[in-house]
């Protein structure tokens, strides 16, 4: 038993996030969350090589048809990882193990980045792979049409992707409304600004600085301009930093039960 | 050790918890009372940090909660035994609190065993379990670290009887070896068995608190009378109170021998007539639940009371 003057050492960051990455697997939603993404990936690649003309079949193919359910997923991976806390109330345990919540956040944080870096790069590794075998078997060369920016620039907008994910679990706290939130957020908003654009002229020039899907279109096409880095800038902080600041401020305050 | 200092929390205008202040010692079991409702959960919550208090400061072996450095090492807390991922095993749950903490992964296993956790239980997932299981495995959460301090809410719920009388055992060993217990109940007769001392709350507010020993011991006489009026104005004749408890039953607020010299005078019949050990303390617990009751059974309580 510990005596009043032998305090133990403090937990480790490093600890937490481990802990953290092991909590995002070891609940049967989260390893199938997790496993769908590598059956998504294997999936996609064989439909390109059976689907896809002979021009068609690229490395940028690949990596599209591999990625795209990954976009999707991992803000819901990311979602759930912060929402079940409170949903499940595990956070209870969680918020009395590791009393300074901040710490459990920033971990949590910090595993959902990594996990989207290994799951683009895994999109890159099996795109590869099928890119080599689809040419393969169709006797022609590969078409390898994806630089190191064009790369980078896609794990970005996954990492972005996520980070929405990640906000909307702070903010809501709740799975089901957390997941709600994320569909109004990447499908029904987008609608809805493209709608007004077409129909409005004063919001049209408007749009590339308050929609965040338009500005983050622009890293999975390939190419980003100086202003269309911009445009990502100031989107990001209007749907992603303010509101998670505001959820964060709320998480650090309110009652956990 | 755990002190409480005039701890308050405030709902817009509803006070939850009301100038609370106590303190639970090393070596002994401290039974924290209380009718459901009654502000236990919410003080049990601020002291841990879960819960900010409006006022007033909590503090366990010496440091504010949120400072202690690995907390599992030093407070073992359960607060709701069914508040964990459904989808998680229970072994799982014990993994990741010995992970936070630490510890070797021998524990795991070390716990299991202690709480009598099968391996077979033990893979299941949480969803599965019943709340003596679920009971289980949280005291297993709380223990896991070896820490100096129990915090446990309504530990007992849900167990069967031999449980409860696991759990009793383990507490009682636990303060024995120097262990600080603070745990909570809405059953006195749970409490009672326990507890070294008690700590009772009533709508917020501390209502008694002491050595169980010092609360039980009552200066009264507990009577049963075939006219209990008549014996009751005897007895204020004599400047002597006392209150009607069950059908015929009467306490008197006075030692046996002083009663029963009042009535051997006014030439009331008795049937019964003894100290009144411990009836305080319940009367004191009835009137608390009483606001708060739905039912009245006062009657029904009161006769437990007598037998």
């Amino acid at each position: 038993m510990t005596t009043l003057d032998a305090f133990p050492a403090p937990i480790p960051m490093s600890r937490i996030i481990a802990t953290e990455l092991r909590k995002m697997f070891d609940t049967r939603s989260g390893f199938w969350l997790v496993a769908s993404l590598g059956i998504l990936a294997l999936l996609a690649t064989a439909a390109v090589i059976a689907f896809s003309s002979n021009d068609g079949m690229t490395y940028s193919a690949f990596v599209t048809a591999t990625g795209y359910p990954m976009t999707i997923l991992l803000p819901i991976i990311a979602i759930l990882s912060v929402t079940s806390e409170w949903s499940q109330r595990s956070g209870l345990t969680t918020f009395t193990l590791v009393p300074h919540r901040e710490r459990v956040i920033t971990a949590k944080a910090f595993v959902c980045v990594g996990v989207a870096t290994a799951t683009i790069s895994l999109a890159f590794v099996v795109g590869a792979l099928g890119n080599l075998v689809g040419t393969a078997m169709l006797g022609i060369a590969p078409v390898w049409d994806l630089t190191v920016t064009n790369m980078l620039t896609l794990i970005l907008a996954n990492v972005l992707a996520l980070l929405v994910g990640f906000m909307l679990g702070v903010v809501i706290r709740s799975s089901a409304g957390a997941l709600v939130g994320y569909f109004v957020y990447s499908f029904v908003l987008p609608t809805l600004f493209v709608v007004l654009a077409t129909s409005q002229d004063w919001f049209r020039d408007l749009q590339p600085w308050v929609d965040f899907k338009y500005a983050g279109g622009t890293l999975i096409d390939g190419t980003v301009t100086i202003q269309q880095w911009e445009y990502l800038g100031v989107t990001s902080v209007i749907w992603v930093v303010i509101p998670l600041a505001i959820g964060l401020r709320f998480v650090m305050r309110a009652e956990v039960k | 050790m755990i002190t409480i200092e005039s701890v308050s929390r405030t709902y817009g205008d509803f006070t939850a918890v009301d100038d609370v202040s106590f303190t639970a010692h090393p070596g002994r079991v401290t039974g924290f009372l209380g009718p459901n409702g009654a502000g236990k959960s919410t003080t049990m919550r601020i002291l841990v940090g879960l819960t900010r208090a409006t006022s007033g400061t909590a503090t366990v072996l010496g440091r504010s909660y949120v400072d202690l450095p690995n907390p599992g090492l030093e407070v073992g807390v359960l607060l709701d035994a069914s508040a964990q991922h459904a989808g998680r095993t229970g072994r799982e749950i014990l993994t990741v609190a010995q992970r936070f903490m630490g510890l070797p992964r021998s524990r795991v296993e070390e716990m299991l065993d202690l709480v009598s956790l099968s391996a077979d239980e033990a893979a299941r997932r949480v969803r599965d379990y019943s709340l003596g299981m679920r009971q289980r495995l949280g005291i297993a959460t709380a223990l896991i670290g070896e820490p100096a301090v129990l915090i446990l809410d309504e530990p007992a719920n849900g167990l069967d009887p031999a449980g409860i009388r696991w759990m009793r055992r383990l507490l009682r060993d636990y303060a024995d070896r120097g262990g600080t217990v603070l745990l909570s109940s809405h059953l006195l007769h749970e409490i009672e068995v326990i507890a070294d001392d008690l700590v009772m709350i009533g709508n917020g507010r501390i209502v008694a608190q002491g050595a169980k020993s010092d609360l039980l011991r009552s200066e009264g006489s507990m009577l049963r009378a075939l006219d209990r009026g008549l014996v009751a104005r005897a007895l204020l004749d004599a400047g002597i109170t006392s209150t009607p408890v069950g059908q015929d039953g009467l306490l008197a607020h006075a030692d046996t021998a002083h009663v029963g010299e009042v009535v051997f005078a006014a030439g009331a019949p008795l049937l019964e007539l003894r100290a009144a050990d411990g009836a305080g303390l319940e009367e004191l617990f009835l009137e608390l639940t009483a606001d708060t009751q739905r039912d009245d059974t006062s009657d029904h309580h009161s006769e437990g009371a007598l037998a």
